[in-house]
């Protein structure tokens, strides 16, 4: 039992991400987009950017109008052609504009279009404000606004935050990132911040899924009983904006009609990192060296 | 094999006049006929037919003979029919379906409750807040109510417990708080690129078996070229798929019984294997790499070479703490003996993948009806006869060692070179009229989807089976007689989905 135990602890070494702050996803990882504007944007049909994995065979064996948008397949949509394309309605062809709140982070639109449309592997992406996660290709960088946060937030929630994790229709996938920020490689908990089995001994919550209309009366009761002050977090694209199921008759998102979110935080899912650092940012924490001062 | 159409995985569309259509009675004996000959069914729906009719189908699986039979009726709703169910408990989800969906009222029904309370159901005064629960009276009886939400960042359901002390009598699990509208939604869009990424997010922790079921569908309608199919890169996309989700539970297992060593072990792994799967196709969890007729992700010698290493690591380092559980007592004594579907249960309520596989019920489509690079790995099911949590978990220590042996031998294939697969497709027109079987094992089980087409080549039905569809009854019958305190580990043991059952 001892020797099988230090076997598994001796290949396990140390595991946790020494400097959150540093982290850094691979090249491929889909992040925080990048656009161009199609005015100043190169010629169409110039080499992809260097994130897409090349292919022999192209688009040239698809011909003909299909069941789908029937637009070519070639790279060089235009920003209206994007905007069919895209499985979300998240492309706003004038203004050219993205709605990362709609965004699942297929890259689809770059693969059709890279010099419009570039996907970084930024994965800093959190905002205060619904609005300003409709990206233009003026958008350099998405945090929260720290003249956005209330008061009681950075006063209350500095030190520690005790959160409630509802999930709503939620498919799985940012659920299990939540789960994966708490684990052994990402540790969020080293920073006083952790989940809750209880909302009564919650500071806030955690939103995933596009919320059901099962689920809606269940919800509710779970925000009431959280104690005031209270924040809320909606993750992930299903969250912000219904996702793929915004329309479905089978959804209710009646309940942030009532209730404002403090933070979104887009992705699909949300990667853990995404998580971390937006929380960190919402909270006024630093990741290393003395606290700020207040 | 009277009036069944037969198919063989992924052989292609069957024209929707050609599959045997006759009145309900001869359709119920003969559906009954083949499940009493071993068949299991894989899905059964209604669909609004001429008039004011209901066509059902039936898509039983044939394990021996390898292949897909579809049979048809035509019902009159405002007729009560004699159900399936009270012969077959396995078919309960199916007519419960039915039943709530269209109002088909069915004469010896034994458990008339609705299934997921869709958003379409036919009768709208059935909410989640007045289910049927099962009660029994006794003084010595109580009940314990659990969820919808629940205390871990899982998804919602109701469990309702009627306990004698610590002890579980009797466990009812009602589902339907996280009904999407996903098989309308399929079919209110003809953006190929909205249905795929709606078949990835029925199921987040089975994209992968789910974008391959909708993408086997989607090219047997569009008769794309079978050989064109990364086969390669579908086949170790979904054992990498496997291999994450059983590593994910045997660490949520550990964690659930106090064992930190082997939880933080195994989610160290996981993460080893999701970031490799990130590496390849920019997601974590695969979504993106399986789309109709090819794929944007072909396996390069770098990606190669990442999974080779990858994974070799992991399969030594998961053979350590599979060791190490399996030498430590106090492990032992939690999953031992505790929450048993024996093998009668199994097949009687028609579970599937590696809950069936760990009752001794060899039920694996990738060794019954293989595809993609299946075949050539001649899959043979890894079975435990114990059907407890212990069985379960060695399933998945065993299946891990079998995948990861699977991926290297592919990989193998994958490095002698060869031409790269094609990019997706997703404009291919589809074959009106017609009807397709999507199927794929995915790790908790059989995925299977239906597709069928209207005269113009658009979707106009999406029918989907998650296997969790299946297995939330073997979990009720597994807490039988244990304590209550045990209920997390049995969960666990089985992992099944909320969403996918849901839909």
């Amino acid at each position: 039992m001892f020797r099988t135990k230090f076997r598994v602890l001796r290949s396990h070494g140390i595991q946790y991400i020494k400097r959150l702050d540093e982290a850094a996803l691979p090249e491929i990882f889909r992040g925080r987009p990048v656009l161009t504007d199609p005015a100043e944007a190169a010629h169409p049909g110039d080499p992809q950017n260097g994130d897409a994995p090349t292919h022999t065979a192209g688009g040239d064996d698809i011909s003909g109008p299909g069941a789908c948008n029937g637009s070519t397949t070639r790279p060089g949509m235009t920003p209206g052609e994007l905007a069919a394309l895209c499985p979300t309605g998240a492309i706003t062809a004038t203004p050219f504009s993205l709605d990362l709140g709609r965004c699942l982070f297929c890259g689809e639109c770059a693969r059709r279009a890279p010099h419009l449309i570039r996907f970084t592997n930024d994965y800093h992406m959190a905002a205060n404000d619904r609005r300003a996660l409709v990206i233009t290709p003026q958008t350099t960088a998405l945090t929260p606004d720290p003249d956005l946060v209330r008061r009681e937030i950075t006063r209350t929630f500095g030190h520690a935050l005790k959160l409630r994790e509802v999930c709503a229709g939620g498919e799985g996938s940012t659920e299990m990132e939540l789960g994966a920020s708490m684990n052994v490689n990402f540790d969020f908990g080293r920073y006083g911040i952790d989940f809750t089995a209880s909302p009564r001994h919650a500071d806030g919550l955690v939103l995933t899924g596009p919320f059901t209309e099962n689920m809606a009366r269940a919800l509710e009761l779970c925000y009431e009983a959280i104690a005031e002050p209270k924040l809320l977090i909606v993750a992930g694209a299903d969250a912000i904006s219904g996702g793929l199921f915004a329309g479905s008759p089978a959804i209710d998102r009646r309940f942030l009609d009532r209730v404002a979110p403090d933070l979104y935080l887009p992705g699909n899912p949300v990667h853990p990192l995404t998580f971390i650092h937006g929380v960190m940012a919402l909270t006024g924490r630093p990741f290393t060296g003395k606290k700020r001062k207040r | 094999m009277e009036n069944f159409t037969i198919l063989h995985n992924g052989s292609g569309p069957v024209a929707l006049h050609s599959i045997p259509c006759t009145d309900y009675a001869p359709f119920h004996a003969r559906v009954a006929g083949r499940l009493a000959a071993g068949c299991h069914c894989a899905h059964y729906f209604a669909i609004p037919g001429a008039g004011d009719t209901l066509i059902v189908f039936a898509v039983l699986l044939d394990d021996t003979a390898h292949t897909v039979l579809v049979s048809a009726a035509s019902v009159d709703p405002e007729t009560a029919v004699p159900s399936l169910t009270a012969l077959y408990p396995a078919m309960h989800p199916f007519e419960r379906d039915i039943a709530e969906t269209t109002g088909l009222r069915y004469t010896d029904m034994p458990w008339d409750k609705p299934l997921r309370l869709a958003h379409d159901r036919a009768d709208r005064t059935r909410t989640v807040d007045n289910y049927p629960f099962y009660s029994i009276e006794g003084e010595a009886l109580h009940e314990v109510n659990v969820g919808p939400i629940h205390a871990g960042i899982i998804e919602p359901g109701a469990f309702r417990f009627i306990c004698n002390g610590e002890r579980v009598l009797h466990l009812e699990i009602a589902l339907g708080y996280q009904h999407r509208g996903v098989e309308k939604l399929m079919t209110a869009t003809g953006n190929r690129l909205r249905q795929a990424m709606l078949a990835e997010a029925i199921a987040g922790d089975s994209s992968v078996a789910h974008g391959r079921a909708f993408a086997a569908a989607i090219e047997q309608l569009g008769d794309a070229p079978a050989s064109n199919a990364p086969a390669l890169e579908r086949t170790i996309a979904l054992e990498m798929e496997r291999v994450a989700m059983h590593l994910a539970d045997t660490g949520a297992l550990c964690g659930d019984i106090g064992y930190q060593l082997g939880q933080v072990a195994c989610e160290a792994l996981r993460t080893v294997t999701i970031n490799t799967t990130q590496r390849w196709c920019g997601n974590r969890f695969g979504k993106g790499l399986v789309r109709p007729a090819g794929t944007w992700y072909p396996l390069t010698p770098e990606i190669v070479e990442l999974i080779r290493h990858n994974m070799t690591d992991v399969k030594r380092r998961y053979g350590e703490v599979s060791a190490n559980l399996h030498a430590t007592p106090s492990v032992l004594a939690r999953f031992e003996d505790c929450g048993r579907l024996d093998p009668a249960q199994a097949a009687s309520i028609g579970a599937v993948g590696m809950a069936a596989r760990a009752s001794g019920l060899a039920r694996d489509l990738r060794a019954s009806h293989p595809a993609d690079a299946y075949p050539e790995l001649g899959h043979t099911p890894v079975t435990e006869e114990a059907g407890d949590v212990m069985a379960r978990l060695n399933i998945r220590c065993r299946e891990v060692a079998q995948s990861i042996d699977h991926i290297l031998a592919l990989l193998h294939e994958a490095s002698d070179g060869g031409t790269a697969p094609p990019a997706p497709d997703l404009e291919r027109p589809l074959m009106p009229s017609a009807l397709a079987v999507g199927l794929a094992e995915g790790w908790r089980g059989e995925v299977c989807h239906v597709a069928l087409t209207d005269a113009t080549g658009r979707i106009a039905h999406y029918k989907i089976k998650d296997p969790s569809l299946h297995n939330w009854l073997a979990l009720a019958l597994a807490v039988r007689g244990e304590g209550i305190s045990d209920f997390p580990i049995c969960n666990k043991s089985f992992n099944l989905s909320y969403c996918g059952h849901d839909l």
